[in-house]
This record gives C-alpha cells, sequence and structure tokens, in this order.
C-alpha cells in the first residue's frame, strides 16, 4: 500500500518535538537542584564521617578503664569518665522536659481548643518571638534571674550555676518548640470530631481530653522526642548556667554543677586555640559526640515506632 | 398533653408564621419555636421564624442551599455556640422552658437532643468505645455489664448490631459509610435523648444505605421525636409526618441572604396542596 501524500496542516514530529533550548534548560535546571540537594547528603555523610574516624581513634586506642567508674570528667588529664556526663545530661533533660512538656501542651491546648480568636492572635506570635531567642541570651536569663530568683527558692544556690538552672533554662527554651508542635497536631483534628463529642454532651476538656489529644497523639509524642533531642543537644544554656567548667567530679545531684555531652564538648573546644592535654583529649571530644549522637538517633527510632503503633487514624 | 390551637393562634398578622397542622388530637409539642432569627456577626441567616415540632414525629427541614435550615437545627440543641459570632434572637422551648435563658447549660441540653451529622463522623476508636463515649462522658455508666447493654441495646435499635457484634472492638473507621452512619445514630441513642436532630444524614451515601437510615427512622419515631433537615424531597415526603419549607430572600441592598420559613404543614398537606405559591414552585421542582 503506498503512503498517502501528506495532509497538508497535519501534525507532523517536530510540532511535537518541543523547542530544544526549552528541554535542555529544564534538564539543567533539575540537575542543579539535584546537585543542592545531593550536598545537604553530601555533608552529612562527612560529619559522621569526620565524627566516626576520630571517635574510632579514640576507641581504639583508649584504656576503657578511665571511661567508667572514675572520679570523674578530667579530660586534660586522660580522665573520661562517661557516667559523670550522663548523668548531668539525664538530669538537665529531665528537668527541662518537667518544664517544657506541661507548659508546652498547656499553651497548644490553651491555643487550639480553649482561646478566642482575637487572644490566640496576640500569644501566639509571642510563642514564636520565644522561639526565636538565641540559647545564649537564654543562658545570661539562666544564670542571672533564673538562679537567684527561682532555683534559690527550690533549694538551690544562687550565686552561681547547677544542672536546675540549666535545666530550666532549657526547658524554656524548649517550651515554644513541644508547644508549637503539639498545636499544629491537635489543629489537624478534624472539626467534626470535636463537633461529635459536643454533640453527645461533652464539655470543652473532656473532648479534648478524649477526642482530641487520643488523635493527635503521633504528633504530641513527636514534639516531645524533637524536645527531648533539643535538650540532650543544647549547648549553650548549659555552658553558661550548668555551673562547671572544663572539668567536673562525678555528682548525682542536681543542685550541683556538672558536665553534660555537649557543653563538656563545647568546653573542651574553647578557651584556647586548639584542645592541648593527653594524646587522646582531642579525640575525646569526637567519643563523646558519636555518643549524643547515637542516643539522639536511637530515641527518634523509638519515638517513630510508638508513634506508629498508637496512633489512631482519622 | 397539650391540645394546641393552631388555628386562631399567631395567625393575625405573620404571613411567615406557623401554619398549624389540623388533626385533631394533637401530640405534645417538643419544641416551640417563635420568631426566632439567627445572625452570625451582621449577617442574618434566619429570619422569624415561628413552627412546633411535636412528640413522637418526624419533622422535615425542606428548601433550596442556604435557606437556613441547618442553621435553624443546630439551635435545637445549641449547636451555634461553638461559632464565636452566633447570635440567636427570638424564642426556643423546649417542652416548655427557654433553652436560651442564661441558666441553661448548652452541655445539659446536648444531653437530651442528639445530634447525627451530614457526614458521619465517628470517632477513630473501637465501635464499642463511639457507642460508650455519650454514656461515660454523661456519667451514665462506666465499664461492664451496664455498658454492655447500653451499647448492645443501642446497636440494636440503630440496625448496626448484626454487622457488628462480632467486632465490636474494631476501628468504626474500617465500617462502610452507611454503617459508619448508623453507628453515629447509635451513639446518639446510647445517651438516651428524647429528640434525634439529623442534619442531612443520608447526603454522603449511596441510594441502598440512604434506604437503611429511612426505614431505621420510622422505628425510632416511637421512642423518640426527630428533626431531619433534607436536600431531597423525595425523602422527606417519604418519612416526615410534617414538613417546614424554607426558601431564601435576598436583600436588593447588600445581597445578602436570608432564610425565611415559608410554609409548614402535615407532610401529605405539604406535598399535595400546599398553600404558598413559593411551595408548589419549589415541590414540583419548577424552583431550586
Amino acid at each position: 500500500m503506498e503512503t498517502p501524500d501528506p495532509v497538508p496542516g497535519a501534525l507532523s514530529l517536530a510540532a511535537l518535538a518541543g523547542s530544544p533550548r526549552r528541554v535542555r534548560r529544564e534538564r539543567l535546571i533539575s540537575r542543579v537542584m539535584f546537585c543542592a540537594a545531593l550536598v545537604s547528603v553530601v555533608v552529612s555523610a562527612l560529619i559522621i564521617y569526620a565524627l566516626f574516624s576520630e571517635a574510632w581513634i579514640f576507641m581504639r586506642d583508649v584504656d576503657w578503664s578511665s571511661t567508667w567508674g572514675e572520679l570523674g570528667w578530667f579530660p586534660r588529664r586522660g580522665i573520661y569518665d562517661m557516667p559523670t556526663l550522663l548523668v548531668a545530661s539525664l538530669w538537665t533533660t529531665l528537668i527541662a522536659m518537667i518544664v517544657a512538656a506541661p507548659l508546652g501542651m498547656g499553651a497548644a491546648i490553651y491555643l487550639s481548643e480553649y482561646a478566642r480568636p482575637t487572644h490566640r492572635a496576640i500569644l501566639k506570635p509571642i510563642l514564636e518571638i520565644l522561639a526565636g531567642i538565641p540559647s545564649v541570651v537564654l543562658g545570661f536569663f539562666a544564670l542571672l534571674w533564673l538562679a537567684p530568683n527561682v532555683v534559690a527558692h527550690i533549694g538551690g544556690e544562687g550565686g552561681r550555676g547547677s544542672m536546675l538552672t540549666a535545666g530550666i533554662g532549657v526547658g524554656i527554651l524548649t517550651v515554644p518548640l513541644v508547644a508549637s508542635i503539639s498545636e499544629d497536631a491537635m489543629a489537624a483534628v478534624p472539626k467534626s470530631l470535636r463537633e461529635a463529642s459536643a454533640g453527645l454532651g461533652a464539655r470543652n476538656a473532656v473532648t479534648t481530653l478524649r477526642v482530641v489529644l487520643p488523635a493527635a497523639v503521633s504528633g504530641l509524642v513527636a514534639s516531645l522526642i524533637v524536645a527531648v533531642s533539643r535538650a540532650l543537644g543544647e549547648t549553650m544554656v548549659v555552658f553558661m548556667a550548668g555551673g562547671a567548667a572544663d572539668a567536673v567530679i562525678r555528682t548525682y545531684s542536681p543542685y550541683d554543677g556538672s558536665l553534660t555531652m555537649p557543653s563538656a564538648m563545647a568546653s573542651l573546644a574553647s578557651g584556647t586555640d586548639q584542645v592541648v592535654g593527653e594524646g587522646l583529649t582531642f579525640q575525646s571530644l569526637f567519643f563523646v559526640g558519636l555518643v549524643l549522637f547515637l542516643l539522639t538517633l536511637g530515641l527518634n527510632l523509638i519515638g517513630d515506632r510508638f508513634v506508629t503503633r498508637v496512633r489512631e487514624q482519622y | 398533653m397539650t391540645a394546641i390551637d393552631d388555628m386562631t393562634e399567631g395567625r393575625d398578622s405573620e404571613p411567615l408564621g406557623e401554619v398549624g397542622a389540623e388533626s385533631p388530637a394533637m401530640p405534645e409539642v417538643v419544641f416551640d419555636v417563635e420568631e426566632l432569627s439567627v445572625y452570625y456577626g451582621e449577617f442574618q441567616a434566619v429570619q422569624d421564624a415561628s413552627l412546633k415540632v411535636h412528640e413522637n414525629e418526624i419533622t422535615a427541614f425542606i428548601g433550596p442551599s442556604g435557606c437556613g435550615k441547618t442553621t435553624l437545627l443546630r439551635c435545637f440543641n445549641r449547636m451555634n455556640d461553638l461559632i464565636e459570632t452566633a447570635k440567636v434572637t427570638g424564642s426556643l422551648r423546649y417542652h416548655g422552658v427557654d433553652l436560651y435563658d442564661s441558666k441553661v447549660d448548652a452541655v445539659e441540653v446536648r444531653r437530651r437532643i442528639g445530634m447525627v451529622f451530614q457526614k458521619p463522623n465517628p470517632f477513630p476508636k473501637s465501635i464499642r468505645a463511639n457507642v460508650a463515649y455519650g454514656p461515660r462522658v454523661a456519667g451514665l455508666a462506666k465499664k461492664g455489664p451496664v455498658m454492655d447493654d447500653i451499647v448492645e441495646n443501642s446497636l440494636r435499635k440503630a440496625a448496626l448490631w448484626d454487622e457488628v457484634k462480632d467486632r465490636l472492638d474494631d476501628n468504626a473507621l474500617g465500617l462502610s459509610g452507611g454503617q459508619q452512619q448508623r453507628l453515629c445514630i447509635a451513639r446518639a441513642i446510647a445517651t438516651d435523648p428524647d429528640v434525634l436532630l439529623m442534619d442531612e444524614p443520608c447526603s454522603a451515601l449511596d441510594p441502598i444505605a440512604t434506604t437503611r437510615i429511612e426505614e431505621l427512622m420510622h422505628g425510632l419515631k416511637d421512642d423518640y421525636s426527630i428533626v431531619i433537615v433534607t436536600h431531597n424531597m423525595q425523602q422527606a415526603a417519604r418519612v416526615s409526618d410534617r414538613t417546614a419549607f424554607f426558601s431564601v430572600n435576598v436583600n436588593p441592598d447588600s445581597d445578602n441572604r436570608t432564610g425565611i420559613l415559608v410554609e409548614y404543614d402535615s407532610t401529605q398537606q405539604i406535598f399535595s396542596n400546599p398553600s404558598d405559591e413559593r411551595t408548589e414552585n419549589y415541590v414540583t421542582g419548577r424552583f431550586g
């Protein structure tokens, strides 16, 4: 069969092929964006590599008996008692959560379930401003105001920093974090569920407790996990208000000053232009960083598991 | 039983006022609405509605979109309280008590007047927990055999028991749309209310599920007074004893649309021999 003559004005492949220049440009844009995304992956990988390689030297060469059951944290003398830092990290994080969980959740519940639109319009921006305060400012606030005015009244000493002071400071720092994530989670609960509950004769508090909070539990747990991670990693507030310099004797009392993992790292890395001391002092900094990294990673994994298990679908 | 003399009451000058049904043995009045207006801020959603809802009857509100029928329904259990700017004027008596008296607690009202919503809205909890929610909140029962009885009876009344009795602890969101809506009816019944308000309960359902709900409503009439808002005229004609037809007044100056009650009568009268031309146009399909 003979192919018919092309009809005048018929569609040709060239007409659908598009402008080669535009196609090339689109491809270029796609590649540039891919590179931008790749950079963050590469940087993450580099961080992990740097952390692991130096920490590995520490783990290979260190006398492990010096990392457990020693008097305290004296990295410049080759004494790296990890329990000292772990206890301090635990205390400050715990105290921070005792402050941040009720205040943050309470603020979120008020904003989401109770506040009139006019009150909300004032409160929410203030909360966001609090989230933007540099932690060094909060460190000052903790040391110079919280210590004499709050900590001194609950059994501590007003004149210096302590784990209690630092913990309250970190707690204040994480309140907006807890509030904002929790509020988002509660706002995502459909209005129809609140109406259903109200229609059955439930008061606002009952609706919040039995319908909104269970439906938002994934977000609430997420907010606490993020806050714990943030508190564990918070450096400046604890560095300033934690009440210890670069070395400390192990203590279990929150009224004492001590070093958390990040504040121990900060004090090792600051002061002089280089970390000096025993052969492994520099590497110990990376080792502590690695422990911190693994802790927060594990925390997030457990949190994810928990979130998928208890979540109420809607 | 209070005999209500509809023929002489409220007839003098109010063209939009109540037009009563003529049956001689009038059942007791559950809701007595007089000149009720509802505002959202400056906007008037319903203007001067007056009607009486009778015990153990199904009263249907029909009319085009935006005619205020849902707004009026939501006054009956003070659901409009949840909207910040809503304001209600006129009088709304429930068994003789002014529902909008300052001493009345909306929560107590809602325990007596149950509501079923347009879209099925079960809680993301088990079937059992959904039904038990109301009684638990009201302190009627906690767990145990008493609650089990309430759950079973409510589900039976809602014609859902046989379908779910073996999976009471499954999540309610696993049910079909029609089953979810019957669960919502069971949940509303569980608090042992006096009235059921239904806001277009079948609009999200397929015809088969709709038929089941309609059959169910006929059975529920013996125990409850039902007020149903519906877009579907055939549904109103099928299920209701009385029908209120609402329409929209458009203000030519402000373009505001205000709902008005045009005619209220026995369903038979509304659909066979309406007295208002607007009603006739609507029910015969010439408008709306």
